[in-house]
């Protein structure tokens, strides 16, 4: 594990076997980042399940359990944001492609609601190509300011 | 902790009490087992408590969806109790609300049981 500390700022990065098992431990990183930062129960919750729905893109769709490929997280935390970046190393995922989850003819599909439940819980929510291969996902939660 | 599923039975109608976690891996696939054997059973009304589950992911949806469908096309009914606020907005922002019947009170629920 690498922990890099800054001003104000908090990185920590992590190599990660294409196993369900890593599900739950970047679930345990980002989730105790996410507790120190100050995010409440609910806000927590929506974090990881994010964290979870793309992890789980990243070991099953994008690594296929490849025990030779490696999941790439890193998680960055100013005071008011945090950043959670995954990248895995298949052979690229195009978010367009994925059929309207809220359409009418899709309700009853069984897969194809992961992105969706990401983009309504996290800030923010971008997907890119890796080189040579692979995609990276980069989503951000920002802290709410007090009231 | 990974879900945990008992099975009573209320008059012709088989309750289906669950507790944990719905994910994928052990709790998405003992749901859809749990769902597919009563089916297979011959049960046509179930009734899925949810009060207990503190957690459900994309798969666990999907492993909700697929069982409403399998029962819904053997003729049968498949519906929803005591959601807690955290799967009643995860259904809310997928739009499954508007498939299952939910209620939160499991006489009337059993009742509604055609």
């Amino acid at each position: 594990m690498a922990d890099q500390e800054g001003v104000g700022a908090h990185t920590v990065e992590e190599a990660l076997e294409s196993t369900l098992e890593s599900v739950d431990q970047a679930e345990d990183i980002v989730l105790r980042e996410a507790r120190e930062m100050g995010f409440d129960e609910d806000e927590q919750h929506h974090i990881g399940i994010s964290l979870r729905e793309c992890l789980v893109n990243a070991v099953v769709h994008g690594n296929k359990y490849n025990s030779r490929k490696k999941v790439r997280l890193v998680v960055s935390r100013t005071p008011d944001r945090l950043e959670i970046l995954v990248g895995d190393e298949g052979e690229g995922f195009d978010v367009q492609q994925v059929p309207d989850p809220l359409a009418e003819e899709n309700l009853l599909r069984q897969s194809g609601r992961g992105v969706m439940m990401i983009q309504a819980f996290m800030d923010e929510f971008h997907v890119q190509r890796r080189h040579p291969s692979g995609t990276e996902v980069r989503m951000v939660k920002y802290l709410p300011k007090p009231r | 902790m990974s879900v945990k599923l008992t099975t009573r039975q209320v008059g012709d109608v088989t309750v289906v009490d669950a507790a944990g976690r719905i994910t994928l891996g052990d709790g998405a696939s003992t749901f859809r087992d749990t769902v597919r054997d009563l089916a297979a059973g011959g049960q046509k009304k179930m009734l899925l408590n949810l009060a207990e589950v503190s957690y459900i992911d994309s798969s666990g949806i999907g492993e909700m969806v697929s069982g409403f469908t399998t029962v819904t096309n053997q003729g049968g009914q498949v519906k929803l109790l005591n959601l807690t606020k955290r799967v009643k907005d995860l259904l809310q922002i997928t739009k499954l609300y508007t498939v299952f019947e939910v209620f939160d009170d499991e006489a009337a629920a059993v009742r509604s049981f055609k």
